[in-house]
């Protein structure tokens, strides 16, 4: 996903505005790193606030499923169907290992298939080591779309 | 004989003792806000409503993240109070007694309808708990404990007891 390689499109900006806005994705303190064609990469950095095991630092699974699910939502907007609104019906995380203390965890997501009522999503989340992901999750999503 | 029963404030301060230990270590946890209220062994979860756990501001409703967090908060929870709670009546436990959380598998969410912006509640159903694994269930309402807005079913893998060598 490169849809903001070299200089922010409107659609990336637009979109960024739009996430950012969102209260708890703003409270989490996400960032829009990608977005386009059903795909969205979002990014949570670091925070002590967020942590789940505190013997050891890591950051609680349930921050890592609310960036999975915002960054699910945003690649069913940003589909080339172009919906009006998103829901999640359903998702379900697979957790792999604990983010690395101090690490700033990555969400992928991509519609990997959609109907005209439904977009399924997989999203997977890395730490600074993205070659061996965190967390990993699919889902079923609505897709309302304009009535024509 | 049997020995004296002990004054019911002892015990009830014990076991809030306890609870409170569990909850409180946790900075995610206090970072959503998230309570237990307790009835016995019985623990409902209580999300209080607060602005920052919106998700969706034109309906408004809840974050489906902070939804699914919540839910597998209160299924943790459900699974080391449990234990806890057995080693506290058996006296092999103090309030203070560090606890080590089960760690989450997997967890599946089921939304079936938008979190609405007010208190939400929880609670988990242990349906197989063995020594190393883990299966709960997890319902979550707001006004009427009839109409669900979300419920979930984790696999957890359970900490070691004592003495035994950890993962």
């Amino acid at each position: 996903m490169r849809a903001n390689k070299g200089g922010m499109s409107d659609i990336t900006r637009i979109a960024r505005q739009f996430i950012e806005a969102i209260p708890h994705a703003r409270a989490l303190g996400m960032v829009l790193e990608a977005i386009g064609d059903g795909r969205a990469t979002l990014a949570m950095p670091y925070d002590p606030r967020f942590i789940g095991d505190p013997a050891i630092g890591v950051i609680h699974g349930g921050a890592v499923s609310a960036l999975m699910d915002t960054a699910s939502g945003a690649a069913v907007m940003c589909h080339p169907t172009g919906p009006i609104s998103t829901a999640t019906l359903d998702l379900r995380i697979d957790y792999f290992r604990p983010a690395t203390p101090g690490q700033r965890i990555t969400a992928r997501a991509e519609c990997y298939h959609v109907t005209r009522s439904v977009a399924f999503v997989r999203v997977t989340a890395t730490d600074e080591d993205e070659g061996r992901p965190v967390a990993a999750a699919t889902g079923a999503f609505t897709l309302d779309r304009v009535r024509t | 004989m049997r020995p004296p029963v002990e004054p019911v404030q002892i015990v009830k301060q014990r076991r809030d003792a306890a609870l409170r230990g569990l909850v409180s270590g946790v900075p995610y946890m206090a970072w959503l806000g998230i309570q237990f209220d307790r009835r016995g062994d019985e623990l409902t979860a209580v999300l209080p409503f607060d602005e920052r756990l919106i998700g969706n501001p034109a309906l408004p409703a809840l974050h489906g993240g902070v939804t699914a967090a919540f839910l597998e908060v209160a299924a943790i929870i459900e699974l080391a109070w449990g234990n806890l709670w057995e080693d506290l009546e058996a006296g092999r436990a103090q309030a203070d007694t560090p606890i080590r959380l089960p760690k989450t598998i997997d967890f599946t969410v089921d939304y079936l309808r938008a979190g609405l912006p007010r208190d939400a509640y929880a609670r988990a159903r242990i349906n197989r708990s063995g020594r190393r694994y883990a299966s709960v269930h997890v319902e979550a309402w707001q006004d009427n404990r009839s109409r669900l807005f979300a419920q979930g079913t984790g696999h957890f893998l359970m900490p070691p007891a004592a003495g035994e060598p950890a993962e």
